[in-house]
């Protein structure tokens, strides 16, 4: 899933500076699993927003929401009546979301209240580390299910550098070697020969290199 | 090893003949002033067969390893050009190698870099297009076939003599050498090792590298680090990463007074050196002083490697 954090408090206090009505607009995807953008999360941000602003003489009102997506059309539009009743939306979805809010209303400015982190998983409640880089050519198949682009600090692809220390990254005691873990697994799964190999030049085509990319199932297209 | 050079470079001579090769390290100026590179080329002048110009070593910034090698060029020295992966991608990488050849630079070493973590703008985006191993393959490309890496062809093939880092002291250890292997498939003609202290470690990864016929296919050049201090070896055992300090060489550091302690960090690079001599497969030595530069000299001249030979 995409993993997002929210904005500190004073950032988000200060896009809204001047606003007087907003929608604080929360998202059921991914955020809502990941404990950073759904309903409990719209309803502590909208709480502390009014707190502040009272504090500060300048009140603010606010509507709360939360669709079951904010990267879906189908879901998007039925905030249409709220939109146009506030001066901003605040979106508590991922990058995704803000930007298909911001494609479909036009007039009325869609702000972030969240950093969309990474592509991750939850290791446990409240803890969520980074999987995949969405490189667009998965590697998976030779590096024993580990991904080194996403998980070696230099990505590389014919690992382990020269920084490599009792199984962590040399960036950082706290961050595993990627291609310690590499190792081992191939090693367990008797697939060591997939090391041997030379990892041929990679083609960031299918990265963002490429530039901003879809996909389409042309069976779905009319 | 083919009987033909690959660059003809001094240190592809040195090694080619059979003679035990001597390389040293320079480190370009955080400036624009060529004079302390010239400084340093004065002090090392002679006392090697080639010297490494880092590129933005530690991921510091630096004067460029190009700019600087040319330096060393008219200095009357050879150097050794070193670049890394974490700077440019391939567009930015083969212009370079390009530039440097046409330049008069002869030897590149090619490494992934220091992680921008470490270094003075830990804000910057890293590139790593390409690794270590892909770079050594892509200079060889180049150079053998004349191609670019778009399979277009090169008019002027850059004639570089091919070198690499190779860690035995990191993890995991049992791969160390079979990653020698991997850069010797790429293309690899001489490496440099990370800085011996743990020579025990290092004997048994050069068996496995013998064993494995690597040393009959690439120059391995082991590498040596001078103590300044007490200070600097806890330093080096504790804060640099892939760096292995037996507790035997510290408490001999610690041991000795303090004034006399340069001196013994001298005379534990020349016994380092002495033993890596006996080594099945060793070609020569890569003494890296850093900031330092003025006890390369001393240190071949004590290992008995003065003066180097003119081929």
């Amino acid at each position: 899933m995409v993993i997002g954090e929210r904005k500190p408090f004073d950032e988000i206090m200060k896009m809204l500076e001047g606003v007087k009505k907003i929608a604080v607009l929360g998202c059921g995807g991914c955020v809502t699993v990941c404990l950073t953008g759904g309903q409990d999360e719209v309803r502590v941000l909208s709480s502390q927003l009014r707190m502040a602003r009272d504090k500060e003489g300048n009140p603010i009102e606010i509507i709360e929401k939360t669709l079951e997506r904010q990267c879906d059309p189908e879901y998007v539009e039925l905030a249409e009546g709220m939109a146009s009743d506030v001066e901003v939306i605040l979106s508590m979805a991922c990058g995704a979301g803000v930007q298909f809010m911001a494609e479909r209303y036009k007039d009325v400015p869609i702000y972030p209240a969240l950093n969309t982190t990474f592509v991750g998983g939850s290791k446990k409640e409240g803890y969520y580390v980074e999987r995949c880089q969405t490189c667009g050519e998965c590697k998976l198949y030779f590096t024993g299910g580990i991904c080194p682009i996403a998980r070696c600090s230099k990505s590389l692809l014919n690992g382990p550098c020269g920084g490599s220390t009792k199984g962590k990254c040399e960036i950082d005691p706290e961050v595993d070697c990627a291609w310690q873990l590499i190792l081992d697994r191939l090693k367990s799964l008797n697939q060591m020969d997939r090391y041997t190999d030379i990892m041929p030049i990679n083609d960031w085509r299918t990265n963002r290199d490429g530039g901003p990319r879809k996909m389409i199932r042309e069976d779905f297209q009319r | 090893m083919s009987d033909e050079f690959k660059s003809g470079s001094n240190l592809e001579r040195v090694l080619k003949s059979g003679t035990f090769a001597v390389t040293g390290e320079c480190g370009p100026p955080r400036g624009a002033d060529a004079e302390v590179i010239r400084t340093k080329c004065k002090l090392l002048k002679d006392k090697a067969d080639a010297f490494n110009i880092t590129d933005n070593q530690t991921s510091v910034v630096r004067m460029s390893s190009i700019s600087s090698a040319v330096i060393m060029i008219q200095e009357g020295m050879e150097p050794v050009m070193q670049m890394v992966c974490r700077d440019r991608n391939r567009i930015a990488i083969q212009s370079d190698i390009l530039g440097g050849a046409a330049l008069g630079v002869k030897n590149m070493l090619c490494l992934s870099g220091d992680h921008q973590r470490f270094g003075d703008h830990p804000q910057a985006k890293n590139v790593f297009d390409l690794d270590s191993i892909q770079l050594i393959n892509t200079v060889k490309i180049m150079r053998d076939e004349g191609k670019f890496l778009s399979g277009e062809e090169i008019k002027g093939a850059p004639k570089l003599f091919i070198g690499a880092a190779a860690n035995p002291f990191a993890d995991p250890f049992e791969i160390r050498a079979p990653r020698l292997g991997k850069k010797v498939a790429a293309g690899v003609d001489f490496v440099q090792t990370q800085c011996i202290f743990n020579l025990k470690k290092f004997e048994d990864w050069m068996k496995q590298v013998v064993d494995m016929g690597l040393h009959e296919k690439v120059y391995i050049l082991g590498g040596v680090t001078p103590f300044k201090s007490f200070g600097m070896a806890r330093y080096m055992a504790n804060n640099v990463p892939g760096m292995d300090v037996p507790d035997e060489l510290l408490q001999r550091m610690k041991s000795t007074p303090k004034e006399k302690q340069a001196e013994e960090g001298i005379t534990i690079a020349v016994e380092t050196i002495k033993r890596l001599q006996e080594i099945k497969g060793i070609a020569g030595v890569h003494i890296m002083a850093i900031e330092w530069e003025e006890k390369v000299g001393e240190i071949a001249e004590k290992a008995g490697l003065l003066p180097r030979p003119t081929l």
